[in-house]
This record gives structure tokens, C-alpha cells and sequence, in this order.
């Protein structure tokens, strides 16, 4: 069946095509238009919807604060005197400057705009306006001016494992209901009852939409095509079971893999478990001799969280990732490297090296970088055209193979609930 | 202690021949530049500052150099673009006959098959050389840049 649409194709009110009732069809054009940039802003980013924040070893102490964004709303992540932490809007209810102009700060005891010195708590209230009385009985702000009315919008967060989500939407549900207890036990292995150390921060400028990249994080399909380093240098593990995890509404995803025990024994490789039969060899193959993350076979596990958060293990480095839109071609991608405090010398050395596999330049996810921009312009002149997501099958479904698209139907499923695309159909 | 070696000379031409490698692309010959037990990372100011260790690219040996090389030749895939290297002077912060320790700023522009020539990467490299005979090697380059965004992908190195 091929999906052209017909020129008479019903539009809807916003005078764009309809989008397509089954899951293995995405149309160009949510990767192009303006109009869905700001709904998902809206509808998204500032809806119902949990965004990581930052990390909560990253504000340990009262006065410690973050600036970052919930798409591209920027906020404030605050520790008040009380001990708790805090999130609201970076803008001055006055005429919306910004209200921290850092990435970080320490030591705040309250916020004061640069503009006309209004200042707010550590909480986001406002608590003074300067000339609030005028000077000398001339000037000043009303008398039923009234502080309490005014402020930035606040946010409610959730702390999980050491992360901080935030949500601009009261009714989001509770952080746990928002995952579900699939994808909830694999933040807990990786995360649970350890301390985050951060190795690293890098940003990535990716010339292409955001969902592109989210896509590409959710697509297991790619992973062993694309990226040839692995198969290059021969280091294909032999005996390897893995598979993908889709949360109930389609919006979170994990995709792992682990050592078989079995199907190493069997092969007679349970001593030498890499094979070696490429032209190419690592001249320093130390690389790749990590040590069990947490004690279990796992040995990739790719976390996604709707909209845009990804925590990763690969090997033993483990990193949460950011992704945030800047417009509708532009992505920012801000990678946080972590180990672990309880980490021994030698984890901390494997972590750094293995930090070689990941990030900007790293040797199985560099690819992943320019190929948003691939799709982003390969589809300039093909607004009406869709997408094909049939590997698989047309669900979106958890299942044992990773040569499937269902995570990321289960993305466009979620995606177009949350934006209202295929209301009538989806309720 | 009289210093014999001409630290600024050994170092400058060692970086011209350093930078001029990397444009021309001969990827091969660019471990050349570093000793065998050299450390080579490419970090931010940022994360040099807050004394984060990690890199996007981080070697503790000249193998792990080569093996940057052979990916970037035979598994990585990126488009096609090359490198303009700009180097300021290299200034010697401590210098010995065995060898010395220089800081030195560069301007990396980075031309893409399209033809657009974009400014990648400004910053500074926090070296520490040895000396043998005439030649300077690396034993360790720190390739700290000034900013913390890195456009689209880093493939080549700095
Ligand atoms: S805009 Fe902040 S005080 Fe005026
Ligand atoms: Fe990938």
C-alpha cells in the first residue's frame, strides 16, 4: 500500500493534513511546521507531562540552585533554607526578564532581577518590588497592588532515584503512575541506592527536530546498522538476549541487552566470550573490559521517559541525556556523564574510557548526531509524505527481538494522544 | 640550572606540523604527535573549571590515539569536511631540558562538503611535552574549549 496523500484530503482546522489512523505512518510535516512547534510546547512541554530537571546531587545545599528548561521554558531549580527543593519559572514577573542569568549558582538567599530589582524567594514567591512605595510620596506602585498576585508560574517536581522531573501541569499524574512499574524498576537498577557523581557535561547543537532524535533513541532497529564500530572491530558478543520494553501508553521505552549464560556455555565461549573474526582489531582492547554495573548480566540499557529524557547504561557509562527543543530544526542535547560515588579507581577509569562509546564523539552514537539532520533534510520537499513503520509488526508493544520499530509507534502513539491529533479515534 | 633546549621553537614547530597533519588529513600520522603513555582528552572550560574529568574523547595512551584513527577511517559514519587549524603562539609555562609544559589558543574551522566553513571549536591546549633530540612529542594534550556546545557531531580530532 503505498501512502501518498490524495491532493482532496481532509485538513484539519488547522489546515494541516489528518494524521494517519494507523502507527506505522508519522507525516513529514510534524518534523517541519512552526504551528506544531508551539502546540507542543503547550500541549507537551508545559502539559500534563513530567521533564527532567536536572540531577539532585547537582542542588545539595540550601542556597544551591540550577537554571534549565521544560522545552523551551526556562527554570529555576532551587533548594530553599527548608531543606526541600523548589521549581519555578526563570522570568521576573514584572516584565519577564530573566531572573538567573548562570547555569548554576550556590549560596542564593533570594532572587533579584537585574531589570528593576523585584526579588522572589527561594520558592519563586515574590517578596519585594523596589520603589514599591515610590520616593518622597511621589511615584510608586498602586496601593492595591498586592505582592501574592504575582510571580512566575511554579512548578510541581518529583525527585526519583536522584532526578529531579518537573511539570508545569498540577494534574500530571504522580510520577510512579506517569511510568509504570516496568520502566520504574529500570531507573531503580541503575540509579537506585547509589550517588550520582557527575564525570561530565557536554552539549550537542543537532541540526534537526527534536522528535527526530527521539525517535532515533527509541529505534533498537538502527543500532547494529548504522553504528559499525562493534562489527568493524569484531566485538559482537556471541551470546546475547535482549529486548524492548513499551510502556502501556506507548510514551516510555526501554531497550536492553545481557549476557546469555547459556548460550555462551554452549558455544564453548565462556571464558573468551568476544569473538574476534574482522579484518580490524583495538590495538588497546582494554576498552572494553568493564565490570557488571550493578551486579546483573545487563550490559545496555537504553531508558527513555516521554517527552524528552534518556538515561542510559551502556557498558559502565551511564549518562542521562536532555533533549530540548531550540526551534523547529534545532535540538539541543545536553549530556550528563555520571559514576557513582561508590565507585573504586579502577570503575572510574573504565567509566572515563567507556565514556568513548557515547556523546558527541563517541564511537557508536557520533551517527546519531548528524542523522536527525539526514531525515531533516531529506524530507524538505516531502511534507505530504510519511514515514514507514512496519518492523515489527504495527503495534506498540514490548517484545523479545530488537529488530522492531515499537517503541517508536509507541512514541507517535503517545505523541499524537498528547497533541491531540487523533482525539475522537484514541478515546 | 641552565635550560640548553629552545622549548618555544621545538613546541611551535612541533604544533605546526601537529595542526597541518589533522588539515591535510593524514588521520594516520596523528598519533605520532604523542608519546605512548600520553593522556589526550578533549573537554570544555566548564568542565576543566569545575575539575570534571570526563572528555568527548579520552585516551591514556597512544594505542587508544590509533584506535580513534582506525574508527574515524573505517566505521564511523559522517559527512565528509575537513579542518583549518589556527594556532596562536604557544606560551612556555615551565620548561626543562627533558621537556616542557606550554598553553596555546587555536581556532578550528570546520568546512563541510556544501562548502560552509563554520567556526567548530575556540579554545586552548593545556600540553605537557618531552623532548627528544629535535623533536617534541605529547605527553599529554588537554584540548579545553571554550565552549560547551559542540555542533551536530566531533569526528576529526582537535
Ligand atoms: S523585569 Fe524584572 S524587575 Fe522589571
Ligand atoms: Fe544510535
Amino acid at each position: 500500500m503505498t501512502s501518498t496523500l490524495p491532493e482532496s484530503s481532509a485538513k484539519t482546522e488547522q489546515g494541516r493534513p489528518e494524521w494517519p489512523e494507523e502507527l506505522t505512518r508519522v507525516p513529514y510535516w510534524v518534523f517541519q511546521r512552526q504551528d506544531v512547534y508551539r502546540e507542543e510546547q503547550q500541549n507537551l512541554f508545559r502539559g500534563p507531562y513530567w521533564s527532567y530537571l536536572c540531577l539532585e546531587a547537582e542542588v545539595p545545599q540550601p542556597g544551591d540552585y540550577r537554571t534549565t528548561f521544560v522545552g523551551d521554558t526556562p527554570v529555576i531549580v532551587c533548594r530553599d533554607e527548608d531543606g526541600e527543593l523548589y521549581g519555578f519559572e526563570n522570568r521576573c514577573a514584572h516584565r519577564g526578564a530573566l531572573l538567573a542569568l548562570d547555569d548554576r549558582g550556590s549560596n542564593a538567599k533570594d532572587f533579584t532581577c537585574v531589570y528593576h530589582a523585584w526579588s522572589y524567594s527561594l520558592q519563586g514567591d515574590l517578596t519585594g518590588v523596589a520603589f514599591k512605595d515610590g520616593i518622597k510620596g511621589q511615584g510608586g506602585m498602586p496601593k492595591y497592588f498586592c505582592l501574592e498576585d504575582h510571580g512566575p508560574r511554579k512548578l510541581r517536581l518529583a525527585v526519583l532515584h536522584g532526578l529531579v522531573f518537573g511539570s508545569f501541569d498540577e494534574d500530571v499524574p504522580d510520577i510512579e503512575e506517569y511510568l509504570g512499574d516496568e520502566i520504574l524498576s529500570r531507573i531503580e537498577r541503575v540509579l537506585g541506592g547509589r550517588t550520582p557523581v557527575v564525570l561530565g557535561r557536554f552539549t550537542q547543537l543537532l541540526p534537526n527536530n527534536w522528535k527526530l532524535y527521539m525517535e532515533n533513541v527509541k529505534d533498537s532497529y538502527h543500532a547494529s546498522i548504522l553504528h559499525l564500530f562493534f562489527t568493524t572491530f569484531g566485538i559482537n558478543r556471541l551470546g546475547q538476549r535482549g529486548g524492548i520494553v513499551v510502556s502501556e501508553s506507548g510514551a516510555h521505552h526501554v531497550s536492553y541487552s545481557a549476557i546469555d549464560r547459556e548460550a555462551e556455555q554452549d558455544a564453548g565461549y565462556s571464558d573468551q566470550n568476544i569473538r574476534s573474526d574482522s579484518d580490524y582489531s583495538l590495538a588497546d582492547p582494554s576498552l572494553l573490559d568493564g565490570f557488571s554495573e550493578v551486579g546483573d548480566d545487563t550490559t545496555l540499557q537504553i531508558l527513555s521517559v516521554f517527552p524528552g529524557f534518556v538515561l542510559q547504561q551502556i557498558q559502565n557509562s551511564v549518562a542521562v541525556r536532555q533533549i530540548l527543543p531550540r526551534g523547529v530544526e534545532s535540538t539541543r542535547l545536553n549530556w550528563t556523564y555520571l559514576g557513582f560515588e561508590e565507585d573504586t579507581p579502577e570503575q572510574r577509569t573504565v567509566r572515563l574510557k567507556q565514556a568513548n562509546l557515547v556523546g558527541p564523539a563517541g564511537y557508536i552514537s557520533m551517527e546519531d548526531g548528524c542523522v536527525g539532520g539526514f531525515v531533516q533534510r531529506g524530507i524538505a520537499g516531502a511534507s505530504d509524505e510519511e514515514a514507514v513503520l512496519e518492523m515489527g509488526g504495527a503495534s506498540a508493544a514490548s517484545s523479545e527481538s530488537r529488530v522492531t520499530e515499537a517503541s517508536v509507534r509507541g512514541f507517535w502513539k503517545a505523541y499524537r494522544e498528547g497533541m491531540h491529533l487523533r482525539q475522537e479515534k484514541d478515546k | 640550572m641552565t635550560v640548553t633546549v629552545d622549548a618555544f621553537r621545538l613546541i611551535s614547530r612541533a604544533q605546526g606540523e601537529y595542526a597541518r597533519c589533522i588539515d591535510d588529513g593524514r588521520m594516520e600520522d596523528w598519533p605520532g604527535f604523542f608519546e605512548e603513555d600520553c593522556h589526550y582528552r578533549i573537554t570544555t572550560a566548564a568542565n576543566h573549571s569545575e575539575g570534571l574529568q570526563a572528555g568527548v574523547i579520552w585516551a591514556d595512551n597512544r594505542r587508544m590515539l590509533s584506535d580513534r584513527v582506525s574508527a574515524l577511517l573505517e566505521a564511523n559514519i559522517y559527512e565528509a569536511h575537513t579542518y583549518r587549524h589556527i594556532l596562536g603562539q604557544p606560551a612556555i609555562l615551565e620548561e626543562s631540558d627533558e621537556g616542557a609544559r606550554s598553553e596555546t589558543g587555536f581556532l578550528v574551522v570546520r568546512v563541510m562538503r556544501d562548502g560552509s566553513s563554520d567556526i567548530f571549536a575556540t579554545g586552548r591546549y593545556l600540553d605537557r611535552y618531552r623532548f627528544d633530540g629535535d623533536r617534541a612529542r605529547l605527553a599529554e594534550r588537554v584540548v579545553v574549549c571554550d565552549s560547551s556546545t559542540i555542533d551536530t557531531l566531533l569526528a576529526l580530532p582537535l
